[in-house]
Order: C-alpha cells, then structure tokens, then sequence
C-alpha cells in the first residue's frame, strides 16, 4: 500500500481541481445571504435528488458499510437497510413542511410557527451538535483515503479536507456544495456499478490472486501433539519458544510462538483430544524499544501486513473458480451452507514492555455470512438485542433530522420539487446501498481487506482491478468526503450566523454581514472538524455515524413531528426536548461501552451497557415535548393553529409558486 | 435584524390530503420494517431460511425494503401531484 500511482495522483488533482473549479465558478451565486445558505432556491429537483445522494452516500455509507460488510457481512448491510428506510420517513413526513416552513436553516422551520428566540437557540445549538458528530466520521475517512491513494500520513488527509472545504464553503456556500454534491453523487454511483459489473464477470476463486496482481498467500497449518500441557510440533524444524492463552468471555483461544528459520511467529492452536492443529497467523509485534515486527521480521515498505480475505469452500469445492455469475447467484454461492469463508479476528496483548497483535483466519460457513449475527449479537444477550433495535430505530429516524440533509430543501423552489427531488434520491440511494452487499462481500472473498482498517475494503477491491479504477475510487470517496464535509459545514455555519447571530442575537444588520459571518463560522467550523478528525483516527466510521443518527433523531426529530401533528405543542416543549434529546443521547453515549474502550478502560465495565442510545433517547425526548408542553401555555402562532392536523385543507407555504 | 417567521407563506389546498397520505404510507413501511427487526431479533436463524434462488430470507427481505421504499414513493409522489393538478385546474376554471 506504500507504493503511490502517478495516474492515481492525476486523478486526484483532476477530481479535486474540478470540484474547487466549480466552487469558484459558483461563487458569483453567493452573494446573498439566500445564494450563500440555500442556492437561491433555484436548484433542480433532478440535480437536487443527486444532490441528496451526494450528501447522503458520504464516506460513512462508501467506506464503513462496505468495510463492515466486508468483515462482519450482512450485519454491514443492516446500516444500508436502516439508512434507506430513514428517506421514507423524510419523504412521507418532512420534505414538503420543510420546504414550506423553513428559509436558510433547520431552525427556520422549527420556529416558523413560534418565532421565539429560545427555539432558535436550542435548535441552532442542536443543529451545532449534530453537525459536529456527523463530521467526526467524514474527516476520519479523510485521513483513511490519502495513505494508500497519495501516500501521505492519516494527518495530512485530515488537514487537506479541511482545508479544501474552508474554501468550497467560504467560497460560494450551498451553491457550489450542490453541484458538488451533484457530481461526486453521479460518479461514485456510476463507478460503483464499474467495480460490481468487474466483480461479477470475476467470479469467485478459492484462491484469489486480484486478476494476476497479488499472488495467492496460503497460510499453512502443521500438526503438533500435545504432552502434559506441552505442544510440541511435528516438524522439528519448528521449536516452541513460548504460548499465550487469551481469553474473551468464556473462551480459551491458545497462541504458539513457533521458531523457524530464525524467525519467531505467532501460531494459533486448535487443541482436539490428542490432535493439535496449529494455524499460521499474521501479527505485528512492537518491542519496548519500539521496533517493531511484522510477521517475524523488521516491518518495512516491503513487509507489512498481507491483505486478507477468501472462500476456502465454494459450494463443496475446494480447489475452484465460478468463472462470471449472476447478481442473485453471486449471492447465493457466498451464502451456501456449502461454501466457506475465513473471516479475520484479532487477538492482542502486552507482555512486559512488549506488544503483540496477532490477526487470525477464522472459518464461517457461507449462510452464517449472509444473515445477521457476526457483529450484532442479535442470538445474544437481551442487551445485545435490545442494542441492536436502538440501532435501527435510530437509523430509522435518524435521516429525517439531520441538519444538512434538511437545509437542502431550501434549494428547490417548490414543495413539489423538494419532494420530487426526495424520489430521486431515494432511487439513487437505494440502488447503491444495493451495490454496497456486492462490494462488501467482493472485498469480502478477493483478499482486499487490511485487517488494520476495514474502511480501505471497497478502495482495496477497485485496486484489485487496476490502478485506474482505484484512483477514481479513491478520488471520488476523497471527493465525497469533501462533499459531505462542505455541506455539514454550511448547516453549521449557517447554524452559527444565520440562527445565533441573526435571528436571536440580533448581531446582523444586513445581508452581507450575514454571508461575511457565514464565512467566518466555515473557517471556524472547518478548524474544529480537522482537530477531530485527528482524536477519531482508526474507529469504524460507520458506527460513528449511527451515532451521529442517535443525537439528530433525539435532538431534532421529535420537534419536527409534535410540531406538525400536534398543535398543542409549546415553544417550551421543544427546548425541553431538544435538550433532553441531546443530553440523554450524548450522556448515554459518553457512558457506553465504546467510549469506555476509547477512553482505554474495558468495555464490560462501562456504566451503560447499551452502545446505541436511540432506544432510550428518543422516547424520552418525545416524552419531554408532551410533559412539558401540557404544563405550559400554548404559543402557537395563531395562523398555525388554525392550520395544524385536521383542519381544513388550507395551509401556508412559502412565497414560491407551488409548481416548479 | 430578522426577528420575523423565517418563511412567507402561501396556501397549499392539497396539504392536508398529501399529510393522511403520507401518514398512512409511513404507516405501512413501518409494519414492514418493524418485522423486518422483530425476525431479527426474536428469531434471527429464520433470517437464514433459504427462500428463492439460494438466496436466504436476510437478502430477500432487505433488498424488499428497499425496492418497496422506491415503489411507495413514486406511488406517493404520483398521487400527490395528481391532487396538486386537480386543485390548478379548478383554480384555473
């Protein structure tokens, strides 16, 4: 992965140069405050949809479903499921009210029928909070992308994004965002269909050898006996130097330091009656002086970790190639119980000053692959379960709140449009998180996952079939980070100027100072995002994103739906929710086991057991909207209330002509 | 500057129509998908049941949930303009 292809770098230039092209080229647009945060509303419905799927298929949908597919498989698939679902409720609930009621931000239609000046604090605080989790795993997959596709360190992906979007955004705000948005949405939904077509017409090898490029690695297995405890193996010219048991919950998996040709290696032992197999691992060892080992020898450009991945079994075939196949039977020679595949697991430990990693072959029959249960205990404990619903009602619900996706239906100049352009984006959308399972499962069964990083997988797989496709792959993911990126950062911006400064500080007297401060925001947005981009290095960035899900859905979408179909409902009612939504999700979230983990501690001593929080948050945010706004006098805008649910089919929508 | 509704408004004859419809095609993607999660969750190696095709449950039902979403919402943008358009014509007559 060290190596960096000249066209690799072209395409980058080109595909980056193109979009800061655009930016410019836009920024004529920008000079009001309505062409700075909402394009004018003058955007296509077509281009629009694009659009969404370009804000939406950001580098958590591209790079974490397709790693996480990849390594837990159809578990990967369920984010695709939940995230399309969320469109659903965006369309049926939220599109057209949005449209209707809001003018720059989601706080503009959350106070539209209040106009208070603590309903644009907390929403535009909430707004602040959600944009910030979101961009956390953007930035992450940043820095993941420019090692293998330019070679420079995680930290220089991380700064370059930022950078590059401080200038799209300050340049020429949500107009060039969108067009942005538009082209990098068209090509990695194109380009991935490249990748699926190539994977099919492969076909599926027992030993895949990526097209010729990477030879097949066997590991190997020999034989040992085991005497009193001692495993000794049958080859003499292999000598035990030492063994390390690690336990995870209640099982006892055996390692073997085996010493061969002045070479120590880390073997893992399956330990039979009186048989003993020992299997050949990788591993990364780091000696207290800091040096560090991979695989027994100095690591170096020429010796790192080998990417992994493969079906040892396909459909009882143990030495085999399928040659070209259909969509649905690519699938289901993955998922025969017949067919077997070596999924990795990683086992680590300190001894002393010295640390060891080792990364082992573990075989799964092909049906336990293509449904759920490797990475969501699901056949678990009632934790586990009820973990993994609070999963997929946040994703659920989750869509419908987010602050970026919400601001672009002020682009589009009719509530038909913006509803329009939400079909297309479901189309779009689904028909790519489709293409995830195919890319996923590829990266899957090609040897193209880096068992350091399982983001890399889909990039890795198009690298698989040459160069070309793996720098437009890379590029267009690098591409969708910045436009995922520019868009959040609008939200925020806007979040910060328009809402904070504007509407409830009254710090902005005209137009221009509006765009100025939204521009100054961007610059300081852009900062924070790059400062977290660089504490988040190595965590999945798809499940930093089902968290980010978590917060909008208990902060935000609670307001939108009481709002709309309970005209009782009370400017206080949507503070208390908005706080409770953002307090309980953070909370629980700051007290889970994943934060445990990151914050070094063991995982099972965590206060909370619970890794997703939607499941509590979100009840309890709506709980607070009904509890609170029954102990408060209505505020309602009165030609509100007169229009809420049930009345008569007359309802306000925005000075734009209904028709686009 | 703009301590005013951030919106100028208009009148929308068909939004109380398109609002029931909306709310009664959420309604259905909901049951499908709350099934969807409830087999999961309840009954997790039926999602294994190999189905059509040697394609299992997991894979039928998901890619169903996606198909379905796409057909609901042309269904449903279809309708509404089809109401939008009944409300111009009168307004033109």
């Amino acid at each position: 992965m060290g190596e960096v292809s000249a066209l690799a770098v072209i395409i980058f230039i080109v595909i980056v140069g193109l979009v800061l092209f655009v930016s410019f080229y836009t920024a004529r647009r920008s000079r009001s405050a309505s062409g700075y945060y909402a394009a004018g509303g003058r955007i296509h419905w077509g281009v629009n949809g694009i659009a969404f799927a370009g804000d939406y298929l950001s580098a958590a949908s591209f790079l974490g479903i397709c790693g996480l597919i990849a390594v837990a498989g159809y578990d990967g698939f369920l984010y695709s499921i939940g995230y399309l679902a969320g469109w659903v409720v965006a369309l049926f609930v939220v599109a057209e009210p949005m449209r209707r009621l809001g003018r720059y931000t989601f706080t503009d239609a959350l106070d539209a029928k209040f106009n208070k000046r603590k309903v644009k604090l907390f929403a535009a605080m909430a707004t602040l909070i959600v944009s910030i989790f979101y961009l956390i795993p953007q930035m992450v997959g940043a820095g993941v992308l420019i090692e293998p596709l330019l070679g420079f360190p995680y930290w220089v992906g991380v700064v370059l994004v930022g950078v590059i979007v401080i200038t799209i955004v300050a340049t020429a705000g949500m107009t060039s965002t969108t067009y942005v948005q538009f082209i990098k949405g068209s090509l990695l939904i194109v380009f991935a269909l490249v990748i699926v077509i190539a994977l099919l017409v492969r076909g599926l090898s027992t030993a895949p050898d990526q097209g010729g490029k990477v030879p097949f690695y066997e590991y190997k297995t020999i034989t040992a006996t085991q005497t009193n405890g001692a495993i000794t193996p049958t080859d003499p010219t292999y000598t035990v130097a030492g063994t390390h048991d690690v336990k995870v919950k209640d099982k006892v998996t055996t390692f073997v330091n085996l010493q061969h040709e002045g070479i120590a290696t880390w073997w893992k032992a399956t330990i039979a009656a009186d048989a003993v197999a020992l299997h050949e691992t990788q591993q990364v060892v780091v000696k207290d002086d800091g040096a560090k080992y991979v695989n027994g020898a100095p690591a170096s450009d020429d010796n790192q970790l080998r990417q992994v991945g493969n079906m040892s079994r396909i459909e009882g075939e143990t030495d085999t190639n399928t040659g070209a196949l259909s969509p649905f039977k690519y699938l289901a020679v993955i998922g025969s119980p017949d067919s077997t595949i070596g999924l990795w697991k990683k086992a680590a430990w300190t001894d002393g000053g010295e640390s060891t990693s080792v990364y082992y072959e573990s075989p799964v029959p092909g049906d336990r692959v293509t449904r759920p249960g490797l990475n969501f205990k699901v056949e678990g404990s009632w934790v586990d379960r009820v973990d993994f619903v609070s999963l997929m009602i946040a994703l659920f619900l989750g869509t419908a709140a987010l602050p970026h996706i919400l601001i672009r239906y002020y682009t589009v100049p009719s509530q038909r449009a913006a509803r329009k352009s939400t079909v297309v984006a479901i189309a779009a959308i689904g028909f790519f998180y489709v293409l995830t399972l195919f890319l996923g499962l590829g990266a899957m069964t090609n040897g193209t996952i880096n068992v350091l990083d399982n983001n890399m997988s889909a990039p890795l797989l198009a690298k698989s079939f040459g160069t070309f496709l793996f720098a437009m792959i890379s590029a267009i993911a690098f591409a969708t980070v910045l436009g995922t990126v520019s868009g959040l950062i609008i939200a925020a911006s806007g979040a910060v100027a328009h809402d904070l400064m504007d509407r409830f500080g009254g710090l902005i007297k005209t137009e221009r100072q509006k765009v100025v401060a939204g521009r100054i925001s961007a610059f300081v947005v852009g900062g924070i995002a790059i400062l977290l981009g660089l504490a988040f290095q190595g965590i999945n960035v798809s499940f930093l994103v089902g968290l980010a899900f978590a917060v909008a859905a208990s902060a935000n979408l609670p307001c939108i739906i009481m709002m709309l179909f309970w005209k009782r409902t009370t400017s206080w009612g949507m503070v208390a929710s908005i706080i409770v939504g953002i307090v309980v999700s953070v909370g629980l979230i700051a007290f889970s086991p994943t934060a445990w983990e990151l914050y070094g501690l063991n995982p099972a001593d965590a206060p909370i057991p619970l890794k997703n929080p939607g499941i509590i948050s979100i009840p309890l945010s709506f709980l607070a909207i009904y509890l609170v706004s029954k102990m408060t006098k209505p505020d309602m805008m009165e030609e509100h209330r007169a229009t809420a649910p049930r009345a008569p089919a007359t309802e306000p929508i925005s000075g734009a002509a209904l028709t686009e | 500057m703009l301590h005013e509704p951030a919106a100028v408004h208009g009148i929308d004859e068909a939004a109380a129509y398109k609002r029931r419809l909306g709310l009664k095609m959420l309604a259905v993607y909901s049951v499908l998908y709350v099934i969807f999660i409830i087999i999961n969750v309840v009954w997790p190696k039926a999602m294994g049941t190999m189905v059509v095709a040697g394609l299992n449950l997991a894979i039928i039902y998901g890619f169903a949930l996606i198909v379905i979403a796409l057909l609901l919402a042309l269904v449903y943008n279809w309708l509404c303009t089809r109401h939008e358009k009944t409300f111009e014509t009168e307004g033109k007559a």
